[in-house]
């Protein structure tokens, strides 16, 4: 293995055991778990609709992922930057793309395995009817990625603090704005003034018509692409903030 | 093994460092030394590659450190002055941690942990968590994280502070092993560290060199270099002692000592011991100073803004 994946991984692990070491992994998911069923069950009238489809559920990912990957992204640098951690992490060779690939990775793993545990809730659609299993999986491909472009959102407010809470709060927001641009309050709001291409090209900033198709069980290229392209711009912004902010 | 030239550090209009050159080679223990704010840990950060500099460079082992950090880095263990350690690992976790990211695996990765834990007398808290220890140890953690890699350069900034003296001592004992064939830079504004340890003493202030010397060099600087103090009874003894020729100036203390300065370069105490004999002063006491590194230190660190602070 070379340095470079060495360092990725040894960085990712030590994150990784953070989460459980502390109680924060196991309060994180049950909490996740508990939302993500009350919303489905209560609020997404599951059994109710009478159709054994996940839309009740994964509808509302957005929005605990809103609330919730902030709490599990903020303390990715800006502890390290508050405990002064940072100052050995970056003169023992690691590089800052190393580092933040290494906590971008073990804390989208462990949204990964939030995800993973809402296992329960296609089971229950599968023992009552027959639901799409193809929409099944892209819509939870969907949920993946857009856990993924969270993560990615919170570790670069995370980088531009040493406050745990302003950085909760920032990446709350990136979020509401990424979940909403698309929708007609904003889309409204801006098409008064602003152009129409203004207008387009913001909403076309929004994770909802990408998670949307996948919901359906269409795996389009193209929002593939759009998450991918979320993830890697935020990891550019993260690197460029720690390259400019490292020992200011 | 380090070579440092021009070395500026900017934040903001405010300069920290202000042309800082310096070259240090194998064997060496150097003492940075200055007042608190002179540019140690800025300078000590620009040698580790944690800060780029504004200008001027850093060589170690003849890797620019701003060009290339991660291969200078290698040959580096650094301590940085807030001794920041993960709170939440245990000291072994810790250690082994470090030690994966400096390339070891597997059982050569254990060994090096034990071996660092041993020389760091960490043996006994090696499964605790760090948050729980004390400062001792959590200094002495953060020595045997940079020792892991056995590096040419050891980088300590303020390694003793905020230590009792047991513990400063065998931190000073481990540094003083350590040194050999290594270099090892360490930052202090104790002056009795420098005296103890190290073979070679830069002072700084405000973000320049002033002095670069061996310690007892350094302390040759002071006015009470070779300085004599004698307690006596006798008639005129500060008068005749004032008409050596070798003596500067002469003080009487509260106890009724009386100290003799010697002008610059000279060497006086044989002169009064012979002044004592002809004049059969009763001698009770005689004492050669051998120089003091703090007022070497006050001489030379002292600027028009702590004097004004001082007066204020």
């Amino acid at each position: 293995m070379n340095e470079a994946a060495s360092h990725v991984l040894a960085v990712a692990k030590r994150e990784w055991r953070a989460y459980f070491d502390s109680p924060v992994a196991y309060v994180f998911i049950i909490i996740f778990l508990m939302l993500a069923g009350f919303f489905t069950f209560s609020m997404g009238r599951f059994y109710e609709a009478g159709q054994a489809d996940l839309s009740g559920f994964f509808v509302w990912h957005p929005w605990l992922y809103m609330i919730l990957v902030p709490a599990v992204a903020m303390r990715l640098w800006a502890e390290e930057r508050r405990s002064g951690t940072i100052e050995l992490l970056f003169t023992v060779s690691v590089t800052p793309l190393q580092a933040l690939l290494g906590k971008f990775l073990a804390a989208w793993l462990f949204m990964l395995l939030a995800l993973a545990l809402t296992f329960t809730v296609p089971a229950t659609a599968a023992y009552l009817g027959s639901p799409d299993m193809g929409a099944v999986v892209s819509g939870y491909l969907g949920s993946g990625l857009l856990a993924g472009a969270y993560v990615a959102a919170g570790m670069f407010t995370s980088a531009l603090t040493r406050n745990q809470v302003i950085s909760f709060i920032l990446a709350v927001v990136i979020g509401l704005f990424l979940i909403l641009a698309g929708y007609p309050p904003v889309t409204d709001l801006l098409s008064r003034w602003a152009p129409a291409w203004l207008v387009d090209g913001v909403a076309s900033f929004s994770f909802m018509p990408h998670f949307e198709t996948l919901q359906r069980g269409v795996v389009d290229l193209r929002d593939l692409a759009y998450f991918a392209s979320v993830m890697v711009f935020m990891l550019f912004a993260t690197q460029v903030v720690l390259k400019n902010k490292v020992g200011r | 093994m380090i070579k440092a030239e021009g070395l500026v550090r900017d934040f903001g209009r405010r300069r920290a460092v202000d042309g800082i050159s310096f070259e240090v080679r194998k064997g060496t223990v150097l003492g940075f030394l200055g007042p608190n704010g002179a540019g140690k840990t800025t300078t000590i950060r620009m040698v580790a590659g944690f800060l780029p500099p504004t200008s001027g460079s850093v060589w170690v082992k003849g890797i620019n450190v701003a060009e290339n950090p991660v291969a200078a880095q290698k040959g580096i263990g650094y301590m940085p002055e807030t001794t920041p350690l993960y709170g939440d690992m245990t000291v072994a976790a810790f250690l082994r941690f470090l030690a994966e990211v400096r390339g070891f695996s597997g059982a050569e990765r254990e060994s090096r942990v034990d071996r660092a834990l041993e020389r760091c007398f960490l043996q006994p808290v090696r499964n605790q968590t760090i948050e729980t220890l004390s400062k001792g140890y959590r200094q002495r953690t953060c020595l045997a994280q940079a020792l892991l890699h056995d590096p040419d350069i050891l980088l300590l900034d303020e390694p003793t502070e905020g230590l009792d003296p047991n513990q400063k001592q065998v931190v000073r004992d481990m540094i003083r092993d350590m040194s050999g064939e290594r270099v090892v830079m360490l930052s202090t504004h104790v002056l009795e560290e420098v005296e103890a340890i190290c073979t070679r003493a830069i002072i700084i202030s405000a973000g320049k060199v002033v002095a670069d010397d061996t310690p007892a060099a350094l302390k040759a600087r002071s006015a009470r270099y070779n300085a004599v103090t004698l307690s006596a009874t006798g008639a005129g003894i500060a008068e005749t002692l004032a008409g050596i020729p070798g003596v500067g100036k002469v003080e009487t203390l509260e106890n009724g000592s009386i100290v003799a300065f010697p002008k610059a370069g000279r060497s006086i105490a044989g002169d009064v011991l012979a002044a004592a004999q002809e004049h059969r002063w009763k001698v009770a006491d005689i004492k050669v100073d051998d120089g003091r590194l703090d007022d070497v230190f006050r001489q030379i660190t002292i600027t028009e803004d702590t004097e004004k602070m001082e007066v204020a």
